[in-house]
């Protein structure tokens, strides 16, 4: 087997590329985009939504990019006129049986079908079709599920039941009314979910959304901060979501090495405590038996006095600290020189063995 | 960790997670990944999706174990005996890999020796396993192209995880699974920064980078980048300096982020070691059980709410974020530097990234690393310099060892410190469970968490259940000879008959009150795995 690239052109334009790559791989390298819906690069390709359809030369019929290998010397155009239309067309059917309600809608912003519609310029208006008027499935702590808005790209379904194997939800129902449910429309509880979100994650539209994080900003509201996960020692990395100074919502990092945008439920859902109203706000002293709120500089005078003083009393053998396996290594590190340039011991020890 | 160190060279993940998929044989023991570490189970069930065959080691009936070809359901605290039974067969069938053994190890006839008192009939009698699951075990591992071994805290937290941490090595070892990818020995930890916590050096016994502190050229370097003499004397681990604590000779101690009252197994000992101090500094984000002894607490800022790095368990140092400022103003790594400088040690930094420099400088193994190339790349240690591209694969040619040989440890099986008896006929395992973390101090406060897990559960098997007349949802009283808790049952199959289960997130049912004070003499690491119990509805 050698890895002889193969040598193709994209609408004119010469690419190489490895073997296995698709059509859609290789545009991506070569950095010409191609709509998707039911795309995600942690699934096995689908091509059930027909958006990455492009012309290849020779060929009479268009094909998906993300099922269509490349082929040494082909000839790829992906903007033609007829794939433009054919595009539209889906679009406009998709549109067709959606609420089309994008004033209030939580993925505003952040949909896959809006940003095409945008682009293509269908507006929904075309085919007034027989439309779904599903319930809004609200029925646990994180995760809102509306029908109507599901385009059936089987994202969900396949991420739940292909990458985390959960077997949470399917595609239940048959024809016009099929929809991602779980087994007997049950809600989501821990007994048949795992609540990582991951179908969130992958949802194209705002038929998935994250509970907790509704009505909190649009997501060109809030500045995303990259950053690693701070309960397992995975190291998953993901964005925190802020707006006016809070942490409102956690989103995926697709290019994390670690994770590629998977989470559990700790690293999706547990950062209430990052705002909870219990957390210490101030210094406190212990005075006569009570603690009393002190200023920083209080406290820190009265930490340096006495550790001094029972530094001078009993010497170094008799202070230390503990450091921890949840602070950061620069923290750590400066807590083993503390105690080796202040306490003059080795008197160190952090509870990492846990 | 001390275990790998002490076979192989580094107490660290041999390979890394991305390597997984590639995997044809899984070994996991002693781990839940399905829960403890779900993103760690996606790997590893993209290999599963690939066919790759799964040994599971495992007294609880885990997910995987579900799925195993091969489930050895031992008795808790028999690892020893399983994998030098595992290893006998191995040399007896012929399996292992004689070119690796000859050319990259040491100590080979001693385990040889010592493995051959544990044939068949033995370890199923210590373990509980079938013969012919054990065969199986041996021979899948032994013969996979691309073997990997993935152990949990169910190996580290008994009172021999070190000597279980060795045992591992010494299988791969001897079937040469280690030094190529997908292969090696991947440990999960429980916290985050465990992998970071151990490099960056407080401990008594090494600097940053595990340079030791009892060699004079490694503290020669210290006292003249720090400008201060180092003392030559190993330090004293945390339990040490409560027990002193408790004698009254020792007096002052600063905890940053830890609630050893809470997690400490037989936290009776830990509080009463804190309340014997003259003075004690909390630091944290919320009031612990720990806070409660302290005589200063300081407010700690969250991973939201400061820059810095975490190292993760394959060695991967990935940057944190300030995304908001911290709430009380300042981030620990302030505070430190202000304590340091008020007691006469000047220490200015004016961001974290300068301390990594530092840390850079005196640290050979994070030599290469810096903010900078963070932003652009993803390094695992050991990344010596600046050109340095990092390592996924570690030992591919040499070990870190002394002559570059690993070394194989002959081990015993010990058992556990505390053995089921007429009074206390159960054994208590403890855990976790996904939706919680370590004391809870921060999964407890997300409403939609505590909505779906409320309160700690006693897992308990079916047929206990029946013989105990005892059901779903019932409260029983659990007690081991150091207290007693009251809590809810779980009637499931994922713990076997005589064993029982519970987590210790939650500080109204505190299962550390019960575990045993039985420490891994080397490392210190208190036996959370396993103690005996007894069960009762009144
Ligand atoms: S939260 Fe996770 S387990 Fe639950 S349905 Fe979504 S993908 Fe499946
Ligand atoms: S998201 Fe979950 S698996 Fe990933 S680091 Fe956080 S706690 Fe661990």
């Amino acid at each position: 087997m050698s890895d002889k690239k193969l040598k193709i052109t994209i609408n004119g334009k010469k690419a190489l590329c490895g073997k296995h790559e698709t059509i859609l791989d290789a545009a991506k390298k070569a950095g010409v985009r191609i709509p998707t819906l039911c795309y995600d690069e942690r699934l096995e390709p689908y091509g059930g939504c027909r958006l990455c359809i492009v012309e290849v030369k020779d060929v009479p019929r268009p094909l998906p990019a993300c099922t269509t290998r490349v082929k040494d010397g082909m000839e790829v155009f992906t903007e033609t006129e007829e794939v433009r239309r054919l595009r539209k067309n889906v679009l406009t059917l998709l549109l067709s049986n959606h609420p089309n309600d994008c004033m209030t809608c939580e993925a505003t912003g952040n949909c896959g079908l809006q940003s095409l519609a945008y682009e293509y310029g269908v507006d929904g208006k075309r085919y007034a079709g027989e439309t779904w008027d599903l319930p809004i499935r609200d029925d646990n702590p994180f995760i809102i599920f509306e029908p109507n808005k599901c385009i059936l790209c089987g994202r969900c379904v396949r991420i739940c039941n292909d990458v985390v194997m959960a077997g949470t939800i399917e595609l239940s129902g048959r024809g016009f009314d099929s929809v991602p449910d779980t087994a007997f429309g049950k809600p989501r509880t821990l007994e048949n979910c795992e609540f990582c979100g991951q179908c969130v994650s992958t949802c194209p539209t705002g038929a998935l959304v994250d509970k907790k994080g509704r009505g909190k900003g649009r997501a060109y509201e809030m500045t995303k901060v990259k950053t690693t996960c701070s309960y397992c020692g995975t190291g998953c990395n993901f964005f925190l979501n802020v707006r006016d100074g809070k942490v409102v919502k956690v989103t995926s990092d697709f290019e994390a090495p670690v994770n590629q945008g998977n989470l559990c439920i700790k690293g999706r859902y547990g950062y209430d405590f990052i705002h909870s109203s219990e957390r210490i706000t101030s210094p406190i002293i212990k005075k006569g038996g009570r603690y009393v709120e002190a200023t920083w500089d209080e406290a820190l005078d009265l930490i340096a006095k006495r550790f001094s003083e029972v530094l001078a009393q009993h010497g170094p053998s008799s202070v230390g600290a503990f450091s921890s396996a949840r602070c950061t290594n620069e923290e750590n590190f400066l807590v083993s020189k503390l105690v080796r340039t202040v306490f003059k011991s080795n008197n160190v020890d952090c509870c990492a063995r846990v | 960790m001390a275990g790998l160190a002490t076979s192989l060279g580094a107490g660290a993940a041999t390979n890394s997670l991305a390597q997984m998929p590639d995997i044809d044989t899984i070994f996991l023991f002693g781990s839940n990944p399905t829960e403890a570490h779900p993103i760690v189970s996606i790997h590893l069930k993209k290999a599963l999706k690939k066919g790759a065959r799964l040994v599971v080691g495992d007294p609880r009936q885990t997910w995987m174990a579900k799925r195993a070809d091969v489930w050895l359901n031992l008795k808790p605290a028999t690892n020893i005996a399983l994998i030098n039974g595992i290893i006998n067969v191995i040399l007896e069938k012929g399996w292992e890999n004689k070119e690796f053994i000859n050319k990259r190890t040491e100590g080979f006839d001693e385990l040889r020796a010592k493995v051959r008192e544990y044939d068949l009939k033995t370890v199923e009698k210590i373990t509980g396993v079938s013969g012919n699951a054990i065969v199986e075990a041996a021979r899948l591992y032994s013969q996979a192209k691309n073997g990997m071994i993935v152990y949990g805290l169910g190996v580290t937290e008994h009172n021999s995880g070190t000597e279980n941490s060795m045992a591992i090595a010494n299988l791969a070892l001897v079937c040469g699974q280690i030094g190529r990818p997908s292969t090696g020995i991947m440990a999960l930890r429980g916290q985050n920064n465990v992998q970071g916590a151990s490099d960056l050096g407080p401990l008594p016994a090494t600097f940053p980078g595990y340079q030791s502190i009892t060699s004079a050229e490694a503290r020669e370097k210290f006292e003249k980048a720090w400008g201060v003499r180092m003392s030559p004397e190993i330090g004293l681990k945390s339990v040490e300096m409560l027990e002193r604590a408790c004698e009254g000779k020792f007096k002052g101690i600063f905890i940053l982020g830890e609630d050893p009252a809470q997690t400490d197994p037989n936290v009776h000992e830990v509080r009463k070691a804190l309340d014997s101090l003259e003075f004690l500094v909390v630091q944290d984000i919320f009031h612990t059980e720990t806070t409660k002894h302290a005589h200063v607490i300081l407010p700690g800022a969250s991973f939201a709410e400061k820059d810095g790095t975490f190292t993760n368990g394959e060695r991967r140092v990935q940057r944190i974020r300030k995304a908001v400022e911290p709430l009380a103003g300042r981030a620990e790594w302030q505070v430190i530097c202000e304590i340091a400088t008020r007691m006469g040690y000047p220490m200015h930094y004016t961001h974290p990234s300068e301390i990594m420099d530092e840390i850079a400088s005196l640290t050979p193994i994070y030599g290469g690393i810096s903010y900078e190339r963070l932003e652009k790349e993803s390094l695992q240690w050991p990344c010596p310099t600046k050109d340095h591209p990092g390592t996924t694969t570690l030992y591919t040619d040499l070990f870190s060892r002394p002559g570059g040989l690993a070394k194989f440890m002959a081990l015993d099986h010990k058992g556990s410190g505390e053995v089921p008896d007429s009074e206390y006929p159960y054994v208590l395992v403890t855990g976790r469970i996904r939706e919680h973390y370590n004391n809870g101090s921060m999964t407890r406060r997300s409403p939609g968490i505590m909505e779906l897990v409320p309160e700690e559960l006693l897992e308990i098997n079916a047929e206990d259940a029946v013989k105990l007349k005892i059901k779903n949802g019932d409260k029983v009283f659990v007690s081991s000879r150091r207290g007693k808790i009251r809590v809810k049952v779980r009637v499931t199959d994922r713990s076997q008959p005589g064993n029982v289960f519970l987590s210790f997130h939650f500080p109204e049912a505190l299962s550390n009150l019960l575990t045993s004070e039985h420490k891994d003499p080397i490392t210190g690491t208190p036996e959370y795995k396993a103690c005996a119990v007894k069960i009762a509805k009144k």
